[in-house]
């Protein structure tokens, strides 16, 4: 199976040999399914990468395409296509999985662009206090004390009506910390999508950082959530 | 080859459906006795006298085994597959399966009916063929090709297990449906076009929920949830250890050392749960070995309350489902109600509180038949891929996986590689690398759940990859690319990078069995010779003619028939008479017109002789004390009436 990145090297179709590009899921001549394409996740759709997507487009244009690829049409076809068919749908879902949610989507598009991210380059110890977002390493001491303090109570059958206000109120400022997050990564977006090689550089750096900064905090979430529930 | 029909098919806990689409609406296929439903019944007839293979039967003329001989009879087998030995345990304390005791931990549990012994899939191979075999009936055609529903709550192994029956009874499984999306499918034909909607499934053995989004035909799962292991049975065993319980304690009687007493007594306690849907109060009224008489009402309210930690069991998966959908009760524009349990008021009610319906001015829909609606839409989705007809061309069905595959990593916790509810088919690559210089296999254990410990997942297979060229450690760069295919099923290859070489696997199911095992568990092969179809036709309908005349040809020593009027007797006479003349011919449908006439004409003699076989059974007989009573006769084909399970 041919392999590339460049979509515009020509491969022949397995039908109707005639040559076409690579990125296409059916023969522009034959209409036949054809091999999963190489490229990215973006070019499944016909798209450039970019970050700020119409999702109600990408839902449209997903139903489109699995209409056509899906398993279901090919229940009683060829081997072959029977597997190609298998094969483009799984691309296509993991393509619309990822795109469709934006953290998801950057990470995948910086990735792209050689940027390291995820929880091996974050660290999975959270408690790791180099870590630890400058500006949040006061708070998040306290919040650690105060979680511990928590679970302690939970264990001994207490309930600390005091200690659990403040773990919500905690929570709330991490939610809303997380809000903020969010609005700047988008403009980023914006900064990425039409900026030039330097502004995307820059773009990026900064995308990075919000994103180690993000999983943080969703971390810190996660763990007030669990012990709030617990 | 022709391209015959594609059925589709509700293989279910307690009963089992085949159907078709006909025309522009889906309908179900009835049996040679005219029942919609087949019992999920299988029983071993006696040995032959002269040796060979006893015969199997399914069905409603199984279960009147259940009482006879329960130690040849099995139902609810649904429970069991795709589950290891140990995870069947439980299973015995409340079912009386029986085990094969020489299986190992690790090997797929065979169950031991009689003499013989047989594997799970194998007893749902049996259920198959027979609806197989009513389709073609139907039809007057062979059938190779169907659509098999499974709870969406299914695992992997449960559904290979699913697979693999399809293909010992001779069916080509073109795709395996989760039974809410069926369901959704079947009523999706003739409703709104756009919404959202929850499908709240409540079986005879499993629970599902899952939420639907519709648009323009596609129906995309947003989310599933459930439990496989929860349903109407569930609620016949609380009521039936009640009696067993009061039963000892006030009369001294354990009943439990009688199988056949106890599979009595559970008819009881179904037909109590199945009035206590329509009426305030249910009696038991039963008598037993020792004279006494145990007699018992329950009071509905007394019944919700026993049963309130089984249906409550079902909301936390209804509102799991709704968070990974990201939805709030409020957005679920219509929620529909299927399987038999629903019909419990109980059930209604929480629902209705889950969504909020009543509070919306909104109201569950019932309007297909619960035991059918699943059934319904397999046909639907049979249609669809048979890819011929008009009404179903602009549908599609976008299923989720409903568990997370991940694989076990170093100190035994699960590195999650695709998530639950994602869109299937899906993938993910993963690379894997050598920790030893020289080493030319890695192994990779598989993993099936949402805990954080391996060890608590489900173990789906450990895979070997092999003959990877000798390199330094951590120098070779293994490929490994998981598949979830459209039902469900994980698929696995793998490539060395460096070397290009495609990195042989071996796969070892944790469960399951391989495909040499498979194959050798195929039903008998004259299901597969089409040429001598028709042969086949008339030999089974005279097979069925024959089983009918014999028990009809002894009815008249029964007790049950002077219960009888003069003209219940004389339509029987007719009927018989006539069916023994058609047998002579060669007409296989005339045949079986004749068989279905003379089953009707003989239905309230069967259910007398039930009702005589169940108060002898419960009575503590031996089984040869209630045979020379009753005379052979209870072996009439259709001994119990159809309606009790409705």
């Amino acid at each position: 199976m041919l392999k590339v990145l460049d979509s515009a090297v020509p491969v022949a179709c397995w039908s109707c040999a005639v040559a076409h590009n690579d990125a296409t899921l059916f023969c522009p001549h034959c209409s036949k399914i054809q091999p999963p394409p190489g490229g990215d996740y973006f070019s499944v759709f016909g798209l450039v990468p970019h970050l700020d997507l119409d999702l109600s487009e990408l839902e449209h244009e997903f139903h489109r395409l699995s209409r056509k690829l899906h398993p279901d049409r090919f229940a009683r076809a060829a081997d072959n296509e029977k597997q190609w068919s298998l094969a483009d749908t799984a691309l296509l879902n993991d393509a619309y999985r990822t795109l469709r949610e934006p953290i998801h989507r950057t990470e995948y598009l910086l990735k792209l662009h050689g940027a390291a991210i995820g929880e091996e380059h974050s660290g999975k110890d959270r408690k790791d206090p180099s870590r630890v977002p400058a500006d949040l390493l006061e708070e998040v001491f306290e919040l650690n004390m105060q979680l511990e303090e928590m679970r302690a109570a939970r264990k001994m059958g207490e309930t600390d009506a005091e200690l659990q206000a403040s773990l919500e109120q905690a929570k709330r400022k991490f939610d809303g910390l997380m809000d903020e997050v969010d609005h700047d990564l988008r403009a980023q977006w914006k900064a990425w999508d039409e900026g030039d090689a330097g502004a995307r550089a820059a773009a990026q750096k900064a995308m990075v950082a919000l994103l180690d900064r993000r999983r943080y905090l969703n971390n810190l979430v996660r763990d007030v959530t669990e012990t709030l529930g617990a | 080859m022709a391209e015959g029909r594609v059925v589709g098919i509700d293989l279910g806990t307690t009963n089992s459906l085949v159907a078709y689409m006909q025309g522009e609406a889906p309908v179900v296929i009835p049996g040679v006795d005219g029942s919609n439903l087949v019992p999920s019944v299988v029983a071993l007839d006696p040995m032959p006298a002269g040796g060979g293979r006893p015969t199997v039967t399914v069905g409603n003329s199984a279960r009147k085994s259940l009482i006879e001989t329960p130690e040849r009879v099995i139902y609810s087998v649904k429970r069991l597959m795709g589950r290891g030995l140990q995870e069947v345990q439980s299973e015995l304390k409340l079912f009386p399966f029986r085990l094969a005791d020489d299986v190992e931990v690790g090997e797929v549990p065979r169950i031991q009916l009689g003499e013989l012994r047989f594997t799970p899939s194998e007893i749902s191979a049996y259920i198959l063929r027979q609806l197989k075999r009513n389709a073609e009936r139907f039809f007057s055609e062979p059938v190779t090709q169907a659509v098999i529903t499974v709870p969406a709550y299914f695992n992997d192994a449960q559904r290979q297990a699913t697979k693999d029956a399809g293909r010992m009874a001779g069916l080509e499984v073109l795709r395996l449906v989760n039974e809410p999306t069926a369901a959704a499918l079947a009523y999706g034909l003739d409703r709104a076009k756009v919404g959202t909607i929850a499908v709240y499934d409540l079986g005879g053995g499993t629970f599902d929920i899952s939420i639907l989004k519709l648009r323009d035909g596609i129906f995309e799962v947003q989310s599933t949830n459930g439990d496989t292991h929860l349903g109407g049975d569930d609620i016949d065993n609380l009521l039936l250890a009640i009696a067993l319980d009061e039963i000892h304690a006030e009369h001294g009687v354990d009943l439990r050392k009688h199988p056949s007493a106890v599979q009595g007594l559970r008819k009881d306690a179904i037909d109590a749960k199945i009035r206590l849907s329509t009426e305030a109060v249910a009696r038991f009224d039963i008598e037993l070995p020792n004279g006494d008489r145990y007699q018992r009402e329950i009071p509905r309210e007394v019944f919700e309350q026993l049963i309130e930690p089984v249906l409550e069991r079902t909301a936390g998966p209804c509102k799991q489902a709704l968070a990974d959908a990201g939805l709030t009760p409020e957005q679920i524009d219509e929620v529909v109600l299927v399987g038999g349990s629903t019909r419990i008021p109980a059930v209604r009610k929480l629902v209705d509180d889950l969504f909020h319906l009543a509070a919306r001015g909104k109201k569950p829909h019932i309007e297909l038949n619960p035991d059918e609606v699943v059934a319904l839409g397999a046909a639907v989705q049979a249609d669809i891929l048979a890819g011929s007809s008009k009404s179903t061309e602009e549908m599609l069905l976008l299923d989720v996986t409903p568990l997370s595959l991940g694989i076990e990593a170093l100190g035994g916790t699960v590195a999650r590689i695709i998530q639950r509810n994602s869109t299937i088919p899906a993938s993910a690559t993963e690379h894997f690398t050598t920790g030893v210089d020289g080493q030319t296999n890695v192994a990779i254990h598989v993993v099936q759940g949402e805990r954080e410990l391996a060890a608590d997942c489900r173990s789906l297979a450990r895979f070997d990859l092999k003959g990877i060229p000798p390199m330094s450690a951590g120098l070779p760069r293994i490929e490994v690319r998981f598949l979830i295919d459209a039902d469900g099923i994980l698929k696995v290859s793998a490539r060395e990078q460096r070397s290009g070489k495609a990195a042989r696997i071996e796969v070892k199911p944790t469960y399951g069995l391989t495909d040499e095992q498979v194959e050798s568990m195929i039903l008998d092969s004259f299901d597969h010779a089409e040429d001598d179809f028709a042969k086949r036709l008339l030999i089974e309908a005279r097979n069925e003619a024959e089983t009918i005349l014999s028990a009809v040809e002894r009815a008249p020593q029964s007790p049950a028939w002077q219960q009888l009027r003069g003209e219940e007797q004389g339509a029987i006479t007719a009927a018989r008479d006539r069916l023994a003349q058609i047998k002579q011919g060669e007409d296989a449908a005339a045949i079986r017109d004749a068989t279905l006439a003379l089953d009707q004409a003989t239905r309230r003699f069967a259910e007398l002789m039930m009702d005589a076989a169940v108060t002898t059974a419960i009575r503590g007989k031996t089984m040869e004390n209630a045979g020379e009573e009753m005379g052979d006769a209870v072996t009439a084909p259709h001994p119990m009436a159809q309606a009790e399970f409705k």
